[in-house]
């Protein structure tokens, strides 16, 4: 196997190289500065290769060398907390070692090679081990990391240790093969597991449109597709602060570097609602900025997938978000047309859906050997060009994904956020998910919300008329809907990220809006039919309580009250008169 | 280092030279064409392999022939940057312009940039005062931010851009501040009105000025905002000042782009447009923010006009998705008189919330301004519906909407162009609009701010 070459041609990223003879996806180091690439095609004896770095003043005739190793992630304690750039290279170690601007020519090596980690054992000696067997447990941050056998090794335990050590320290050693904490496994290939199962719980994000109107699963898939400005970045940041996954990664995938930096400052000082620890103990953050390399950017939401399922690997629920993966296609438009490649529709290479497809499919709920289960729930950004969904990106997601968030630009002009349109979005996983509602909400739950869905559909087809005729026109049986419905959407609908109280809904809180908002409804129905104007309901001192309850500390206790009694007593005072 | 001449063109093409028979030659590197007559052109390596080189000439092929001879300078495109730049009017390809000395540099350096990385960076959440209430109050500017202006011809974007670089100031600070102004394809007599501008408020002493103009190649326009940058870093980043920098008019930096993919025989994007505009534009954008620990920071305000007035245009659209929000101007206002014609509705600044709100602005501006747009998108929905039924068919509350959208535009986005509103008088006049709704409709506003801000509380 030749393993040094040279350079032929250079044209951007793409470098085509001679004298090495490497498999598709190997690793190949590029000129003097070694710059990192990967093989993505081979012609006759010439390589072509993409370089996750920049090339400028790289020149023909200088070396190539093969590595003989496709990308790999590195897995092991040390991940949580990390910010990683496209291809797992620390970005704080990468400041301290090139400054403030992003350099190249630097490796740098995905985990810490001098921490030292806890280890205590969960088997012992002549126990039988096989694959994905967790061999013992080390503390990292606010999660148990559990140790695994690698994939594709198994055997029995001749020796296990006990103690401090680093992740190249041997731990154990399984029939004769010694067992070091951390394990490399290639990015483009999903990790192995027995069996996928059905998700049938859902991910509760605390954002009350997503939790009690179209519900994610654990394990399932979601695409918020929406025009620039919608609310994309925030829903995911909502989701990756406020979601009940034990661990989170965050893909931002050719984005802006001053949303990435809010990222990074704020979530070190965020914590985590239940468990009252920083956020950070549990999230893994990938930067790959708009200006970073093209190449690593196509390569970061592998990165991503691969920590992902690492962890799911261990019995954890990860939720994964991309944003945007429009940002990942265009990479690989970029790149596939660096290689003049026959072009699909909008110059997406033929080959674009069957990469999303993949992508996906990578999320899912698996059944561990010992009957426990491990989950990726995945939900990608899509940034549709003019806001057209049937381009090619989104359309090649919906085609997949269980879950879709409409991002609607008339409801963010009018500052509804979030700008998730409830006309147009829909999860095919809300019917499968009552059983869970009726045992862990309420027995009523499901009810309620297709009552509120009825509502907000009656409303769509009011409107239409109120276009037509002015809001005076209409019965006042129709124009309480109109009342209710604008309750629903201002109480409950929209949700102020930014508002410490409001950011977070716990789905007791959701259920005990959607009650009231409903005993209002039949209070009110009630009152209209013993001829009171809907102008006097809507005036009601509670009505006007509800609508700003949710902007209180105590905003449980308002709600309880409201449902209690105040609401019936107003209404009584009502019929008096 | 090689400086042989070659003398092996085998093929011109727009703005694309092939040389042959080289010695390896770098990516990027930079090249000189030498016509027969001694007069030369710079250009860049966009392509090199053992067979050929494909050298892109900034000042445009026009002229060269197949005698010309190319030589390689084995390093890519520096810019000479000083202290003593500031002031100066340089071309788009950065020679003086202004008949004075050559700049004698501090330091070359890297037109490209690096991306900063985003470990390092830091936060942007110092709020710039613009004086223009639709700014400061509706879509506020931060220090680090790049907030363009998304224009159509014929629109004031020009003046706005101008009255934001008078007008800004952080509160409470005494720093440097310095303009970068960029200028890709507009006319002389845009041109003039910029300089006589600069001139009129003694700006240009703390200006440094590119000038690509109408009539300059095109293909300089992909260098142009590239100098602009490096220069706004070196002030920026070296020097600590505050910089401002306005590139103007991205869409024929676009055009350009398109040029050079045609040339190459790419494979087109949307509308013509190369595939990697995306990551070309994110590499002029992301030069803007702040750096830990480094004193200055660049602010940017690129300017485009969409063609058609069509913000799904492939310009202003992925400009949108790099950019943190967008101010933009809407032909309807100035068909009604309204200057500066920025349509709230669908600008955006993303840094906002970080830039507002106790010790910044002030503690009600969030809930203000959020009203405001609901308040104003409402009002706005109704003239529909008054166009149909009348104003007589509505209830009372839909009437104070819609009186609240005519105000809005009258009180709010209608300025002087030299009126310098600071954020406390913005913020009152929007109270002072706001207090003409029931005051059950203020949704937005948490009670306690009602009480301290509301006209009515506020004068008892």
């Amino acid at each position: 196997m030749a393993n040094e070459g040279k350079i032929f041609r250079v044209a951007g990223p793409v470098v085509t190289a001679e004298g090495i003879s490497p498999r598709m996806y190997d690793v190949i180091l590029v000129g003097k500065e070694k710059l990192m690439g990967e093989v993505i095609k081979i012609v006759g004896d010439k390589v072509v290769i993409q370089v996750y770095e920049d090339t400028a003043g790289v020149a023909p005739g200088e070396p190539v060398i093969n590595t003989g190793q496709p990308l790999v992630a590195e897995l092991g304690p040390g991940l949580l907390g990390s910010v990683y750039d496209g291809i797992q290279r620390p970005l704080p170690e990468l400041m301290s070692v090139m400054g403030d601007f992003i350099k190249r020519g630097v490796a740098a090596p995905g985990l810490d090679r001098k921490a030292k980690w806890q280890f205590t054992p969960t088997v012992k000696k002549g126990d039988k081990v096989e694959a994905g067997t967790i061999i013992g447990t080390v503390p990292e941050r606010s999660v148990v990391h559990k140790v695994m056998v690698p994939p594709g090794v198994s055997g029995v335990i001749d020796d296990i240790k006990q103690g401090e050590f680093t992740v190249t320290d041997t731990v154990a050693v399984v029939s004769g093969k010694p067992i070091m904490m951390m394990q490399k496994w290639p990015v483009r290939y999903g990790r192995p597991f027995q069996k996928k199962t059905a998700p049938d719980e859902p991910l509760i994000t605390g954002q009350r449109i997503l939790d009690s109107l179209f519900p994610l699963t654990k394990g399932g898939t979601g695409a918020i597709p929406g025009a620039f400005g919608t609310g994309k970045t925030v829903t995911q940041q909502q989701l990756a602060k406020w979601s009940d996954a034990e661990i989170v990664v965050y893909i931002g995938c050719g984005e802006r570097g001053n949303e990435m930096t809010e990222v990074l400052t704020t979530f070190p000082e965020l914590e985590d609602p239940k468990t009252g620890k920083p956020l950070m103990g549990r999230t893994i953050l990938i930067a790959n900025t708009s200006n970073m390399p093209v190449a690593a950017r196509e390569a970061s939401v592998y990165t991503g997938m691969t920590l992902a399922e690492y962890y799911r690997d261990m019995g954890y629920n990860v939720a994964l978000m991309a944003d945007s993966t429009s940002r990942w296609a265009e990479a690989m438009r970029e790149i596939s047309s660096r290689l003049e490649e026959m072009p699909g529709e909008e110059g997406y290479p033929a080959y674009l859906s069957a990469r999303l497809s993949e992508f996906y499919e990578r999320a899912g709920r698996i059944v561990l050997a010992d009957g426990r289960t491990g989950s990726i729930s995945v939900v990608g950004a899509v940034s549709p060009p003019g806001g057209d969904l049937s381009e090619p990106v989104t359309q090649g997601t919906l085609r997949i994904v269980r879950v879709f968030w409409a991002l609607d630009s008339k409801l963010r002009e009018r500052r509804h956020f979030p700008a998730i349109n409830w006309l147009t979005s829909y999860s095919l996983y809300s019917g499968s998910l009552d059983g869970w509602y009726k045992a862990n909400v309420a027995e009523d739950f499901p009810e309620l919300r297709n009552w509120t869905m009825e509502l907000l559909q009656k409303e769509a087809e009011l409107q239409e008329i109120v276009q037509l005729v002015g809001s005076d026109a209409l019965p006042e049986e129709q124009k309480l809907t109109l009342e209710v419905s604008r309750l629903v959407r201002e109480l409950f609908l929209q949700q102020n990220a930014y508002h410490k109280v409001d950011t977070y809904s716990p789905m007791a809180r959701q259920y005990k809006y959607l009650k009231s908002i409903k005993m209002f409804n039949d209070y009110a129905q009630k009152a209209i039919e013993g001829d009171v104007s809907v102008d006097t309901i809507a005036k009601m001192k509670v009505r006007t309580k509800l609508q700003g309850s949710k902007l209180e500390e105590n905003v449980d206790q308002i709600l309880d009250s409201i449902i209690g009694g105040e609401l019936a007593k107003e209404f009584e005072t009502l019929g008096a008169k | 280092m090689t400086t042989k001449e070659y003398r092996t063109i085998s093929q011109i093409a727009g703005p694309l030279v092939f040389v042959q028979k080289t010695e390896p030659i770098g990516y990027n590197e930079l090249a000189i064409v030498r016509m027969p007559d001694g007069t030369e052109k710079k250009g860049q390596v966009l392509d090199t392999s053992d067979d050929f080189v494909v050298v892109q000439v900034f000042e445009g092929t026009a002229g060269i022939e197949k005698a010309a001879g190319v030589r390689f300078l084995g390093e890519t495109m520096k810019m000479p940057v000083s202290k003593d730049m500031l002031g100066r009017i340089l071309s788009g390809s950065g020679e003086p312009l202004d008949g004075g000395p050559a700049i004698i540099p501090d330091d070359r350096l890297e037109i490209n940039g690096a991306a900063i990385n985003p470990w390092a960076r830091d936060s942007p959440s110092e709020f710039i005062q613009t004086g223009i209430s639709t700014i400061d109050g509706m879509n506020t500017l931060v220090r680090g931010q790049k907030l363009p202006i998304f224009s159509g011809s014929g629109l004031p974007h020009n003046e706005i851009a101008l009255q934001i670089a008078r007008q800004a100031k952080v509160l409470g600070a005494q720093e440097e501040f310095a303009v970068v102004f960029a200028a890709m394809g507009i006319t002389n007599e845009e041109a003039q009105y910029f300089m006589k501008d600069f001139e009129r408020t003694g700006a240009l002493k703390k200006a440094v000025v590119f000038l690509n103009l109408a009539d300059d190649p095109a293909i300089e326009r992909i260098i142009t905002p590239r100098l602009a940058l490096t220069t706004a870093e070196y002030l920026a980043y070296e020097l600590g000042y505050q910089v401002l920098v306005i590139l103007t008019d991205i869409t024929n930096y676009c055009e350009a782009l398109r040029q050079i993919g045609a040339a190459r025989e790419e494979v087109p994007g949307r509308r013509g447009y190369p595939g990697y505009m995306y990551t070309d534009l994110a590499s002029l954008y992301e030069r803007a923010g702040r750096i830990k620990g480094k004193k200055g920071s660049i602010t940017q305000i690129p300017i485009l006009s969409m063609p058609g007035d069509d913000i799904t245009h492939p310009i202003a659209d992925l400009t949108g998705y790099i950019t943190e929000g967008q101010l933009v101007a809407k032909r309807e206002l100035v068909r009604a008189g309204i200057y500066p014609p920025i349509d709230v509705s669908t600008s955006l600044s993303r840094l906002m919330n970080e830039g507002i709100g106790k010790g910044k602005t002030r503690d009600d501006h969030k809930a203000v301004s959020d009203q405001c747009y609901a308040a104003y998108a409402e009002g706005k929905d109704l003239r529909g519906l008054v166009a149909i039924v009348g104003k007589d068919a509505l209830s009372e509350r839909d009437r104070q909407f819609l009186d609240f959208a005519d105000l809005f535009e009258k009180r709010i986005v209608r300025q002087g162009r030299d009126e310098d509103r600071g954020i406390e008088q913005t913020l009152d006049l929007m109270w002072e609009i706001l207090a003409n709704l029931d005051e059950s409709s203020l949704t937005r506003i948490d009670r306690k701010y009602i009480e301290k801000y509301h006209p009515k509380y506020k004068k008892a």
